[in-house]
């Protein structure tokens, strides 16, 4: 009897994939929900991962998962319309074919959390590579401490996945606090840098775990709030943004000092980056 | 039975940690606890600023307005944050309305009668203006990187 051996797979060899649905987020946001063109399951992925996203004739974009990594029917992202490709992305409709690579990277460590309290610190679109997290972490809820979401954005009307963070409200066993940096009046809720929610959140610092996603300014101020609060450096992880091409590590378009972010990050423990963060130039 | 009193509220929290009874006494001397509904103004622009508030729930909006835009909300002050620092700087003047947008329970200081006492009292002083520079510094840093439009496409 012939031995059965897999095809190998090349990782620079983008797989298709069909969009069943663009939701528009916000005014410059938009979620693609996509399926294999074969018919197939969707790729595995860990919260924190991300994808190559082709579109075909344009370029490719790194963009990470946003979807629930138990979600066995469609791979999501959410995308801000910034640069050629992904403004030829908002542009795409149902059963336009875009092309995959992926995962990649390490993933946020939630599963080494069991019984910790979570922090989970978002600004404006960085709170897309958390959802993930969120979702693993809320389909086992009873297995860990509190979990609180602390949330900033642009304004009111830049809030993501709104209706997902009101659901999530509603659910009593998660705390949600939300702040925008600025609000005509008819806004209710805070107006301050999200670093502000860190002194207002329910948290145990001696048993939190940090997970924080946003602009970098944004990221180095709130660890060091964090670390304020009590919470060990050790204990903080972020998730880094760099211009990644073959998110493979061996282009070095996203080298970060020593590491390659594509497969050392995008997500990394706060001792490991923090140094690096400060320095002007890397 | 047991009554929480002004000084044991202000005594515990973090603001006025590791002040002398004495200093804290002073400091309470003429506070009160006030409720305020949705909606109150506290204080306007350009008004006399003789006291603070030390807020222990509720949400109280700081808005300026502008002819082109209406009134916008600059910041939120909540639950367990210090609302007021203009009685202590020159011209003593509110620098923008401050309008309640949670129904508010707080302990309103005469900040008018302690800026006199530590004009006397320079230990006094001292610590007061301490711990208020150190809230104002970090109500500037957040106002400058907010200003930074950090959630911008350009970020």
């Amino acid at each position: 009897m012939a031995a059965v051996i897999d095809k190998p797979v090349d990782p620079m060899m983008p797989v298709p994939y069909v969009v069943k649905r663009v939701r528009r987020e916000t005014h410059d946001t938009f979620t693609l929900e996509m399926v294999p063109f074969d018919g197939g399951p969707p790729l595995r992925f860990r919260p924190g991962q991300f994808n190559m996203l082709y579109l075909f004739g344009v370029g490719e974009v790194a963009i990470s998962i946003s979807g629930d990594p138990g979600d066995g029917a469609r791979l999501v992202h959410t995308i801000r319309a910034v640069g050629m490709v992904t403004k030829g992305l908002e542009r795409l409709r149902a059963g336009a074919v875009v092309g995959v690579r992926g995962p990649y990277g390490r993933p946020w460590p939630v599963d080494e959390q069991l019984g910790r309290d979570l922090v989970i610190v978002a600004g404006g679109i960085g709170l897309a590579p958390l959802r993930p997290a969120i979702l693993h972490l809320l389909a086992d809820r009873a297995a860990y401490g509190r979990i609180v979401l602390l949330y900033g954005t642009r304004s009111p009307a830049d809030i993501l996945y709104r209706r997902q963070l009101e659901r999530w409200r509603a659910r009593f066993d998660l705390d949600i606090l939300v702040t925008v940096d600025r609000a005509a009046v008819d806004w209710r809720g805070s107006v301050g840098l999200v670093t502000t929610l860190l002194g207002r959140a329910p948290f145990v610092p001696e048993k939190t775990t940090a997970l924080i996603c946003g602009p970098e300014i944004m990221m180095r101020y709130t660890m060091a709030g964090l670390v304020e609060r009590g919470v060990s450096e050790a204990a903080i992880h972020l998730s880094m943004e760099r211009n990644m091409k073959c998110a493979i590590g061996l282009c070095g378009h996203c080298q970060f000092g020593p590491t390659f972010i594509c497969k050392d990050g995008p997500v990394y423990s706060s001792p490991e980056i923090a140094g690096l963060l400060k320095q002007r130039e890397v | 039975m047991s009554f929480v009193t002004i000084e044991s509220i202000v005594a515990s929290h973090p603001f006025f940690a590791g002040l002398s009874e004495e200093s804290l006494r002073v400091i309470t001397a003429r506070s009160r606890q006030v409720e305020l509904p949705a909606d109150e103004i506290i204080f306007h622009e350009g008004e006399a600023a003789d006291h603070f508030y030390l807020i222990r729930s509720g949400r109280v909006a700081l808005e300026v307005h502008s002819p082109r835009r209406g009134r916008q909300t600059i910041q939120t002050i909540e639950g367990g944050e210090i609302l007021g620092w203009s009685w202590l700087v020159p011209p003593y003047q509110w620098r923008f309305d401050a309008r309640v947008i949670d129904p508010v329970e707080a302990i309103e200081l005469d900040g008018r009668r302690l800026r006199e006492l530590g004009e006397i009292d320079h230990d006094l002083g001292y610590e007061l203006y301490r711990r208020f520079a150190i809230l104002i510094g970090r109500r500037l840093e957040s106002t400058r990187i907010q200003l930074m439009d950090l959630y911008g496409s350009s970020n």
